[in-house]
């Protein structure tokens, strides 16, 4: 026989199960009306351009900070490994396919995630707890189309753009270590990396994981701000949600689109 | 068609879940008149205006807003009727992002082609009625809560609406701001030909400027009248409302056990 507790676990479970499939109808919901009301981001195009500012420009410091330094990481780690077998030669290889690949869309998207995706959330929370959006709405305009849409496309547009920076930098930070501090040969450093880096197979699929990624980031990101409760805490609690969720939607795609890409499946 | 009644509000019910927050409301509003719905926190005023801009819809009854049923109206026409009306948030609910200029010129740019040259006229005027035409350059944070207030309701009134309505458009004022918003709501409403709908619970202020008044208690329609049979009233809830009473028909003690079985004595 169950006990009462039993009961009330079980009740907790299916309550909770049937929480976050209703929260996952109604983020996708949310995600088809922003995509259906985005006609208007298209034809006032400075709206996303203001936004592009916002989450694009001015994550452009740590893209290029961090970039820099895993580029430079990666050029020590991978000239130590690769001398080892006598093919400090390669490094360059190493560094820009590791980049291209992996590093550049999935580090650049983790840093989005907390540098632009936490602030959308808490800024769309907080117009959306000072009553801002339901003014917009008494208005006759559609917080949806003026608010989110835009944030979106700058949010989708920028993280290829995001992720290339950061890979550009990754290489030349690894540049700098390889070729300038510990000195290896700058010619083939350069000619191996064109040679064995195939701009269909490993950049093309970069700028599509970077695409998907800035697209779930955003998605995420929106959502969590407009259906944050309206206050303090509930701004808060969006912002990490959005945070922890995004960077294990990146990690968690990143695998699938891995696997479907170089894996031959 | 100046005797016409702008808002027929007949036999409305609305519940939140199975909780009933209006119950069997009655209530006509004339063209050209300055109406306050009056009662205390939690009687159900605010869901009042929320029903009439269509934000929620009456689980019975009509409400019909310029001779249309609001419940029967889509999505756009919902919208189109809201061009119309202009709504007071309770803290202004004043875009943080954007200057007091571009908050008054919002709809504007929204809703008309007007060229920049004259919305920059006609945003100045708007603030000008307001007393704040030298204050267009700041942004909303460098405000007091009385000037947000006062922003607000120039971008309220953008339009030039034929339904004003406040959401105790007096909460956290000094008594100067306070003098200055409540003849604000007088001599726009006059101005513009408007029709006026204020929720509050400020009953000096409202009584001072209002044509009528209905007094909301426990989700129903109490009371009504014109300021003066209010004052008057020897009804005791009015009574009570009116002068401030701590204890009365509203009790003071949260509803709870005896007094002295809580001290067990």
């Amino acid at each position: 026989m169950f006990n009462r507790s039993a009961l009330l676990n079980i009740r907790g479970i299916g309550h909770h199960t049937v929480d976050i499939v209703w929260r996952l109808g109604y983020a996708s919901r949310f995600f088809a009306l922003t995509l259906a009301s985005s006609g208007t981001s298209f034809r006032r195009f400075r709206l996303i351009v203001r936004e592009l500012y916002f989450t694009g420009v001015l994550s452009l410091i740590i893209i290029i900070v961090s970039g820099l330094f895993v580029g430079m990481v990666l050029g020590l780690q991978g000239y130590h490994t690769l001398q080892t077998y006598g093919s400090e030669s390669a490094l360059g290889v190493l560094v820009a396919l590791s980049l291209v690949r992996e590093l550049g869309p999935v580090v650049a998207a983790l840093l989005f995630a907390s540098r632009a995706g936490s602030a959308m959330t808490a800024e769309i929370g907080l117009m959306k707890a000072t009553e801002q959006l339901a003014a917009m709405e008494m208005m006759a305009v559609d917080p949806i189309e003026r608010v989110v849409a835009p944030r979106f496309w700058a949010g989708v547009i920028s993280m290829p753009l995001l992720a290339a920076m950061f890979s550009a930098m990754g290489i030349f930070g690894g540049y700098l270590v390889g070729v300038v501090l510990i000195g290896v040969d700058e010619g083939s450093f350069w000619s191996q990396m064109q040679s064995a880096v195939d701009f269909k197979e490993d950049i093309l699929n970069g700028v599509v994981k970077s695409l998907v990624f800035g697209l779930a980031i955003t998605w995420i990101a929106l959502f969590e701000g407009y259906d944050a409760p309206p206050t303090a805490e509930g701004v808060s609690g969006a912002t990490t949600r959005t945070v922890v969720t995004s960077s294990l939607a990146v990690l968690g795609l990143d695998f699938l689109l891995t696997s479907f890409m170089f894996s031959g499946l | 068609m100046a005797e016409e009644n702008l808002i027929e509000i007949s036999g409305v019910s609305f519940a939140y879940d199975r909780r009933p927050i209006l119950t069997g409301i009655d209530m006509v509003i004339a063209r050209g008149k300055v109406v306050a719905i009056m009662g205390v926190s939690g009687s159900g005023k605010t869901t009042l205006l929320r029903l009439i801009g269509g934000v929620v819809k009456p689980t019975q009854g009509e409400v019909r807003v310029a001779g249309q049923l609001v419940s029967s109206l889509d999505r756009r026409g919902i919208y189109e009727m809201r061009r119309r009306m202009g709504m007071l948030f309770q803290f202004g609910a004043l875009f943080t992002d954007l200057s007091v200029f571009d908050n008054v010129a919002f709809q504007m740019r929204e809703h008309t082609d007007l060229p920049d040259a004259m919305i920059r006229d006609l945003v100045l005027m708007k603030l000008d009625a307001v007393g704040l035409r030298g204050a267009h350059r700041l942004m909303p944070s460098e405000l007091s809560g009385g000037m947000a207030r006062r922003v607000a309701l120039a971008r309220a009134i953008a339009l030039d609406p034929m339904l004003m309505m406040y959401d105790e458009p007096f909460t956290g004022l000094d008594p100067i701001s306070l003098g200055v918003i409540g003849n604000l709501i007088r001599r726009l409403n006059d101005a513009l030909g408007a029709t006026s709908i204020i929720v509050t619970h400020d009953v000096h202020e409202a009584l001072e400027i209002v044509d009528y008044v209905y007094y909301v208690s426990d989700g129903r329609i109490v009371a009504h009248g014109t300021p003066e049979s209010m004052r008057a009233s020897t009804d005791p809830l009015v009574r009570q409302f009116v002068y401030g009473e701590a204890d009365g028909p509203v009790p003071f003690q949260y509803p709870g056990r005896d007094y002295s079985q809580d001290l067990r004595l």
